[in-house]
């Protein structure tokens, strides 16, 4: 095959015209919430999708990464004597940042691949362009359902996380640390600011967002059989993991001022 | 060329050529990138007639069928359906008008998460005009016409080709369409199932007189179509006698680089002097 040149302009017009078609989409899956007919069971299935199929992975992660975050500050704070401030520190690192961010990266894995699959698959068989033939809307009936149930559920996921984190830092502080188990919960729950729990719960719903917007763009977007259904697939991921942790810079940023 | 409608894009809806038609294509051109599938289609399909689009594969067969159905937007020309012009027309005033034309496309395109009686039952339901008893029915009803009543608990995935293709069918026909547009219909499969499946068009054409669009690269089931009407005493097809009174009103439209060449009855196209078409047909 011969090599084909493209001129940056052309690249930088193909860029514009997805971000256009990006924005599109969302702009899309917001307003015909408020739009006939509504598809609530669809919200539900997806919902038990991603919010109960995302469980298990969501409370193993949560509790390893609250445990190991104990046991490696703990040689830091031993050293200054503060090893009583464990708690304080698993608690604002995961209500803060970990516990969203991971939780969001985790889904954004495991949901943002499943839906850019699911739709692709749809788009490339041509069941989407027989969902419009039929007369259905395949934003309102595929993507509104996907993007409601993920924000909602990445939400809860989220708060699941922070609490399986601080019962991770607790067992490791317990056991291994020998703190004192009413130190460790007082300080954990009297450090957190309301600052840091409305950061906490701001950033799952962007992140829950950006994953199924991502994922289901991808979707929407395939071409090229099953070689582009494995393209989308696989750019979702990537997409939705570097959005998050780009957007939780900048969130930050501005919850820090604002807050 | 883009399958997003924008409003202020659209043009202002132009006077319907004539009430006793059902599709047409005035001037169409479109484009995908570099590549101009159709430069300037013009053709009438009138009620009751059913229209056989031949040509070779990529010659933009299932693109006209998808621009009928407002699937794609053309970049010039306007195009008529049932009275409404579908070139002005928004996505959402767009899912009305699919209700009255039902598709089969080129590889069934059934919902394979979902079963045949939902896949069948799919427009009815989201409906909500009919009880749930009568889609049931309705649904059976379909099934019956294609004899696919025992498949109802099945799974796309579960079917042949053949009888994905007759689900297909019924699924475009259970909302009792004005018009019907067939992707190739009888693509990939053999030929006795290919019979099965012009045989059930050949029904659906001459038992509820429905207007149809027809894509297809067989000339055989052309011709089959052209020649033959369906016999509802012996339930079969069979072919029309010289003494026949029937008027199967089946046309030819055959298409080359992005032109329509040909387009009238059987008859002509059998005696045309285009060089292309006779080879073709050879």
């Amino acid at each position: 095959m011969p090599l084909e040149l493209v001129s940056p302009a052309e690249i930088a017009k193909e860029k514009v015209l997805a971000v256009q078609e990006y924005a599109e989409l969302a702009w899309r899956s917001v307003t015909n919430l408020f739009r006939q007919p509504r598809y609530v069971a669809d919200m539900l299935l997806q919902a038990d999708n991603i919010g109960v199929g995302s469980l298990p992975i969501v409370i193993l992660t949560g509790f390893f990464t609250g445990a190991v975050l104990a046991l490696n500050t703990s040689s830091t704070l031993e050293k200054f004597g503060s090893l009583s401030l464990t708690g304080q520190l698993v608690s604002v690192s995961m209500v803060r940042e970990l516990g969203p961010v991971l939780t969001g990266l985790l889904v954004a894995g495991r949901n943002a691949s499943g839906m850019a699959s699911e739709l692709g698959s749809m788009k490339v068989t041509e069941q989407i362009d027989a969902m419009r033939a039929l007369g259905t809307d395949p934003y309102k009936k595929l993507v509104t359902p996907r993007v409601a149930a993920t924000v909602v559920m990445l939400f809860f996921l989220s708060i699941i996380s922070d609490l399986v984190g601080l019962c991770g830092g607790w067992f490791i502080s317990y056991a291994l640390l020998g703190l004192d188990s009413y130190q460790y919960w007082t300080t954990s729950y009297q450090t957190l600011a309301y600052a840091d729990v409305i950061m906490g719960l701001v950033k799952p719903i962007f992140f829950g967002f950006l994953i199924s917007t991502v994922g289901c763009y991808y979707g929407m977007s395939t071409t090229g059989g099953t070689q582009g259904v494995g393209r989308s697939t696989t750019q979702a991921v990537v997409a939705a993991s570097v959005l998050i942790l780009v957007v939780d810079f900048f969130l930050t940023r501005f919850l820090m001022v604002v807050l | 060329m883009s399958s997003i409608t924008h409003p202020a894009d659209l043009p202002a809806p132009a006077p319907f050529p004539a009430e006793d038609k059902a599709i047409v294509f005035d001037d169409v051109a479109i484009s995908f990138e570099e590549n101009e599938v159709l430069k300037s289609i013009s053709f009438a399909l009138t009620r009751g007639e059913t229209k056989v689009l031949l040509g070779i594969a990529g010659s933009g067969k299932s693109t006209i069928l998808k621009l009928a159905l407002g699937l794609l937007r053309p970049d010039r020309g306007r195009i008529w359906v049932l009275g409404q012009e579908v070139t002005a027309m928004t996505e959402q005033d767009l899912f009305a008008l699919r209700s009255r034309v039902g598709m089969v496309f080129q590889e069934s395109a059934l919902f394979d998460s979902l079963t045949v009686r939902e896949n069948v039952g799919y427009r009815l339901m989201e409906d909500h005009s009919l009880s749930a008893g009568e889609v049931e029915q309705r649904v059976a009803e379909a099934l019956r016409f294609v004899e696919l009543e025992h498949t109802l608990d099945m799974f796309p995935s579960e079917l042949s080709g053949g009888m994905r293709r007759r689900v297909a069918i019924a699924r475009a026909i259970v909302t009792r369409p004005e018009v019907i547009l067939y992707d190739s219909p009888t693509g990939g499969l053999d030929p006795i199932t290919s019979t099965t499946i012009i045989e059930l068009i050949l029904k659906q054409r001459d038992v509820y007189k429905t207007t149809a669009l027809m894509v297809t690269h067989r000339l055989q089931d052309a011709f089959v179509m052209a020649t033959n009407c369906f016999d509802t005493k012996q339930n079969k097809m069979v072919p029309i006698g010289r003494d026949s009174t029937t008027d199967v009103e089946t046309t030819f439209l055959v298409l080359r680089d992005g032109c329509v060449i040909f387009d009238g009855a059987a008859e002509q196209l059998v005696e045309t002097r285009d060089e292309y078409i006779r080879e073709y047909i050879a």
